[in-house]
């Protein structure tokens, strides 16, 4: 199998490219966590174009089930069918539909499986998932077959804590979270995005911006979309390089709460 | 292979189970951790930890478990900066220290290291004898010596202590006291299903009409189901005023994370100073104007809602234990009987404390013991307020 090495659209820190790797080893669902904003969901389309592999993602809202990824029986279809004298009633396979799961299964080749948010859907949610994460394979009583994954999926998961989830889930999984990248870190983000910045504005940007984050009033924190977006806003602007720091332009871009900005307005210096 | 280490992890709390510790010995064996230490600590923490929360103490229980494994003292910044001078000349090579330096063990190596870091004074290049740079000495940086202890320059055997050391993760510990978010993931465990308790079903349940129906051949099946609704009342007590107001933004957060939670049947929230006397108020500025009298309170919400108070618990005594002068028929005599009247009156009830038991002034701890001993305590922390609600949901 490859080695993730980072992607030239995605600087990962070595540390994630590390867990990365080992989850791929050991077969193993990688769970990342981290502050919104950080790359979670990132990592897996990194991994697939790194790997040259098709992702396919799952995204969890709060009414999503685990039999949602697994398959869904259409009753109510078949059941229209066979009052109007449709074709095929007696074949339940056709009314059997794949999931974003079983779709991973059946790939022809080895996919990469992001299953994003999961902390979005009920407590129960993971702990419904353990047998087919661990075994790769579920069952569909209605038509008696057997889905068995051709190729062991790289699953990649990702949660933003808002539940916690059950020690079983986790025991299986390769954990990592993601830190707020540093400085350096940030200015090769944003050498990724807009690879002829400035490097005056560069050192600017990073300045105002980890003064900001570091004010402890601050309710919500700008992560890296919002200085991705403020370079952009700054740049179109034509905003004075010099004074960045001094008087951030555009503050609306970085903070999205009023009481931010306006505690931001009387405290800066 | 270190199975100390599993035994100490788990007496610091981490949760490791043998499913862990064998897939860290089947990564091993893979060469996950690419033969080097820090490889080796990054491989522990991502499969043995499975929190954030959980890094600080599994930071620490690695530096304890392997502090032996290489060297690691302290190194004093003197001595680095009489080190740091890579591009010195190299002083004369001594075939005979060579041979003397390499019937050292690492122990005698490490010990001589302590003793001549306590003598040593001033800067010694070149010699067999000091620490120092481009000599045959045991000890210090681009040295000639065959063995001997790396001291400053670049290192990468160290990083791994080095990583551990710097405990970034301390500010995601447990015990820390919390925000808003947090506080609402803790208050979500505060619900119970009437779907546990039993009740008749009464819902029309859809799904399972459509599903039985169309297995019915398409004959009409009506299903029910037990309703699933949060059963959870809650009054909420808050201390406003005076001490308080040290904690105030971790009070508006708790605050926030209740009244936003949103999934209690009820909420009913009251303030007071200090203790409840004979009245609650429904603002934090105590405005008699919107206060209600603890009477009211007892007679009119039942006994299954649960209780929380929050406050310090401080007071001095006379504000707590003594006697109203005019005690009214039908009410509390004094701040201690009007906590003892909710008490009984209330059976799920705790009282989350911002602060710990004083350690100065006694008249203050005679407040907060008498108060400890009425109500089940627990500081207003992620565990505490975990703590408080695993009790409230205790039947």
């Amino acid at each position: 199998m490859g080695e993730f090495k980072g992607s030239k659209n995605y600087v990962a820190s070595e540390e994630l490219l590390r867990a990365a790797n080992i989850a791929m080893v050991l077969q193993k669902p990688l769970l990342i966590k981290g502050e919104p904003g950080t790359g979670k969901t990132m990592l897996a389309e990194a991994i697939s174009q790194a790997l040259g592999k098709r992702l396919i993602i799952w995204n969890i809202k709060s009414t999503t089930k685990a039999q949602d990824g697994l398959y869904v029986y259409d009753v109510v279809q078949r059941l229209y069918d066979s009052q109007f004298g449709g074709q095929g009633v007696d074949d339940i396979e056709k009314y059997v539909k794949l999931g974003k799961l079983g779709e991973a299964f059946t790939d022809e080749e080895q996919v990469i499986l992001l299953i994003d948010e999961i902390d979005k859907a009920d407590l129960e949610f993971p702990n419904d998932l353990l047998w087919e994460l661990d075994r790769m394979e579920f069952h569909i009583p209605e038509t008696g077959r057997t889905v068995k994954a051709n190729h062991r999926p790289v699953v990649i998961i990702t949660s933003n804590a808002e539940k916690e989830l059950p020690d079983a889930f986790l025991r299986r999984c390769v954990f990592h979270y993601i830190e707020f990248p540093d400085k350096e870190l940030m200015a090769d983000i944003v050498r990724v995005h807009y690879p002829d910045i400035n490097d005056k504005l560069l050192t600017q940007v990073l300045e105002a911006f980890y003064k900001i984050r570091n004010l402890p009033q601050i309710k919500k924190k700008p992560s890296t979309s919002e200085i991705i977006d403020w370079i952009q806003a700054l740049q179109h602007g034509g905003a004075d390089v010099s004074r960045i720091v001094k008087e951030v332009p555009y503050l609306g871009v970085l903070l999205k709460k009023n009481e931010d900005i306006d505690m931001l307005r009387r405290n800066w210096r | 292979m270190f199975e100390d280490f599993l035994y100490l992890l788990r007496r610091n709390g981490l949760k490791v189970s043998l499913t862990e510790w064998m897939a860290l010995v089947q990564a091993l064996n893979e060469n996950l951790h690419e033969a080097s230490f820090t490889g080796f600590y990054h491989l522990c923490r991502c499969l043995l930890v499975k929190s954030e929360a959980d890094f600080d103490s599994f930071d620490r229980a690695f530096l304890d478990y392997f502090r032996d494994v290489s060297f690691q003292q302290e190194v004093s910044q003197d001595l680095l900066d009489w080190l740091d001078r890579p591009n010195a000349p190299m002083g004369a090579y001594d075939e005979q220290q060579a041979e003397l330096n390499e019937t050292l063990s690492t122990l005698e190596i490490e010990q001589l290291f302590q003793d001549r870091r306590k003598e040593q004074r001033e800067q010694h290049n070149c010699g067999n004898y000091w620490v120092g740079t481009h000599g045959m000495s045991i000890f210090g940086n681009m040295g000639m010596s065959p063995v001997g202890i790396r001291a400053g320059g670049e290192s990468t055997s160290r990083r791994a202590f080095r990583v551990a050391g710097e405990r970034r993760f301390r500010d995601f510990r447990q015990d820390n006291t919390l925000d808003t978010r947090q506080l609402q993931a803790a208050l979500r465990r505060l619900r119970q299903f009437s779907g546990l308790v039993d009740l008749p079903p009464t819902e029309f349940d859809v799904d399972r009409t459509i599903q039985d129906t169309a297995n019915n051949a398409g004959r009409l099946k009506v299903c029910y189901k037990k309703p699933r609704q949060n059963t959870v009342k809650v009054i909420l007590l808050m201390d406003s005023g005076g001490s308080m107001e040290h904690y105030a933004q971790l009070c508006s957060a708790l605050f926030q994370a209740v009244t936003k939670a949103g999934h209690f049947k009820d909420l009913k929230l009251y303030y007071f100073h200090n203790c409840p006397y004979t009245r609650l108020y429904t603002d934090p500025t105590l405005n008699p104007n919107k206060a209600v009298p603890v009477s009211w309170l007892l007679s009119n919400l039942s006994a299954e809602y649960k209780l929380i108070f929050v406050g310090d618990a401080q007071m001095s005594p006379h504000e707590i234990f003594d006697p109203f002068p005019v005690p009214r028929e039908g009410e509390p005599s004094s701040g201690l009987n009007c906590l003892h009247l909710l008490r009984e009156r209330y059976r799920h009830t705790i009282w989350l404390n911002p602060s710990d038991r004083p350690e100065w002034g006694g008249e203050w701890t005679e407040s907060y013991d008498a108060i400890d001993r009425l109500f089940p305590m627990f500081p207003l922390t992620v565990e505490g307020l975990e703590q408080g609600m695993r009790k409230l949901l205790a039947r």
